[in-house]
């Protein structure tokens, strides 16, 4: 099969999300207002568990960051994600994938769609948790770089995961958007370290790259150095679950093909 | 300006043995046929006929379990972003998104297809489809015969040589429906497009299309110009042949695979 990849095809489809958010009020805020709710309810609780106990020292900074951070997984996710049900809900999944569009096109668009919004809550939760609580996520320097990059990256693989599932599956499966995340997230050891949680979940949470990222935020937040081991593994656990994930979206969207559900999505 | 398809009577579109299966039905039995260059080539049929079926093959969204489609000689299977670069795509059942201007679409569409200058050609097609002043309404806020003439200068923005068309009169009123039917000939005539159309309106069918192709369950079972279909098969109109084939009443002419 003769195809070359096109920017510009990946960008058409990210300026048709960029045209639906600048007009829609409530998109732009759903961006905003879950994340800063979130942001308030957990701020809250680590000032008032500081306050009881000194046994939980910088718990406003640690859970905090690991509200924002798991609010960049999530977003980078749902960004993807929604993205797809769009076209579902709009009933014109059929004109895009009619079009000269490739798989590996689409899915870049979608997930710079989701690097957007990872970014924009992201940032307006660091300048809230700034103003609410003085908490200062940068003091953690290079290291904050390198955890968005691979709870964005993850956050990515779970979005293909799920829109392979919903591909199947069609609009009963549209649940899986906003169950999937929280189904990782006490997974994940996002509030509180894995040696919390049952011995026998340790496997479970220790092969998800987003547990090593919380794990060494807590590390890095509590003076730790570079944590050079959980950097490797989160990389590559993301590097198994991005291919992982491409994998089985490519299979999902031969088996539509051959099935012929493709030009019913949307219309069930 | 017109596309040049110096000899229409060369085909444009040349589908041969396609065959689909869904389960226990057999949606496309091994069909042939061509498109010849720069007409309206009607292709009908009882609902399950397979028509649908066969626009989705044309398209790429379903894979055929055998057959090939070729595009001026080019395989779909192996030359599939070429070939959907050409063929432009609209239905009565199949949206745009509704939350977006029509300028917005288009321009999605326009850069999908890689079509320059796109605001000039919206402008064009906009003007074409007598609609120049909606470019900045939300499409929602349209009339049902508006957005079915959006749905053709989408289908039109990056000047396809081939345009599917799935009962894009479906569910419109007479008047409205008269209009697009008006609009189709005009867009052939002026784009020179070659015309794959699909209804159950047998009316229009006579009014707008040069050649037609009948499906019955998956199969050929007529093909022509509508006057040499009715001749073939003693029928008085395409209303009553499209009657008799759905209930199942025996064709009096020679069918296709009798031939």
């Amino acid at each position: 099969m003769t195809s070359s990849f096109s920017w510009r095809r990946s960008y058409a489809v990210f300026g048709r999300f960029y045209f639906l958010y600048r007009r829609s009020i409530p998109r732009t805020m759903e961006l905003f207002f879950w994340p800063v709710m979130d942001l308030l309810v957990w701020g809250f609780l680590a000032i008032w568990l500081e306050r009881q106990t000194e046994q939980v020292p910088g718990a406003v900074l640690m859970l905090v960051g690991a509200v924002i951070y798991w609010n960049m997984l999530y977003r980078a996710q749902m960004g993807l994600t929604i993205s797809f049900i769009e076209e579902l809900w709009s009933r014109s999944a059929i004109n895009l994938f009619a079009s000269p569009i490739s798989l590996p096109e689409y899915l870049t668009a979608t997930c710079a769609v989701g690097l957007c919004k990872a970014v924009i809550s992201s940032a307006a939760m660091v300048l809230v948790a700034w103003l609410m609580y003085r908490a200062e996520l940068w003091t953690i320097g290079p290291n904050a770089v390198w955890m968005f990059f691979h709870v964005l990256v993850f956050g990515w693989a779970i979005g293909i995961m799920t829109i392979s599932m919903i591909l199947r599956w069609g609009h009963a499966a549209e649940a899986l958007t906003w169950g999937v995340p929280f189904l990782l997230q006490p997974l994940s050891a996002v509030f509180y370290p894995v040696s919390a949680m049952p011995g026998w979940l340790h496997p479970i949470a220790y092969a998800l790259p987003s547990t090593h990222v919380f794990e060494a935020l807590r590390g890095t937040l509590a003076g730790g150095g570079f944590p050079l081991r959980a950097f490797l593994t989160a990389g590559a656990l993301n590097i198994a679950y991005l291919l992982l994930g491409v994998a089985l979206f490519v299979r999902t969207f031969r088996h539509a093909l051959r099935r012929g559900s493709l030009p019913r999505l949307g219309h069930e | 300006m017109p596309r040049m398809d110096a000899d229409s009577s060369q085909p444009v579109v040349c589908v041969r043995g396609l065959a689909k299966r869904f389960g226990d039905i057999q949606a496309l039995a091994g069909i042939d046929f061509d498109v010849p260059a720069a007409r309206i080539v009607g292709l009908l049929g009882p609902n399950g006929a397979g028509k649908s079926t066969t626009l989705h093959c044309m398209l790429g969204v379903i894979e055929p379990d055998a057959g090939t489609i070729e595009l001026r000689g080019r395989s779909l299977a192996t030359h599939r972003q070429h070939i959907l670069a050409e063929i432009g795509f609209g239905s009565a059942s199949v949206s745009l998104p509704q939350n977006l201007t029509v300028n917005e679409n288009l321009i999605t569409f326009g850069r999908l297809y890689g079509v320059r200058d796109i605001r000039a050609r919206i402008a064009e097609l906009l003007e074409m489809v007598e609609l120049p002043d909606v470019g900045d309404r939300v499409l929602s806020r349209l009339s049902t015969g508006q957005i079915i003439r959006i749905n053709l200068t989408k289908a039109l923005i990056h000047r396809p040589s081939v345009l599917l068309l799935d009962e894009p009169t479906a569910s419109l009123d007479p008047d409205i429906a008269d209009k697009v039917r008006t609009l189709i000939r005009r867009i052939q005539r002026h784009e020179g497009v070659t015309v794959l159309y699909t209804s159950h309106n047998m009316y229009e069918v006579e009014q707008l299309c040069d050649r037609v192709i009948f499906l019955n369950r998956g199969r050929i079972i007529a093909r022509g110009s509508p006057q040499e279909i009715l001749q073939q098969f003693g029928s008085e109109s395409m209303e009553s042949f499209f009657v008799q084939v759905a209930r199942g009443g025996e064709l009096i002419g020679r069918q296709e695979e009798d031939a």
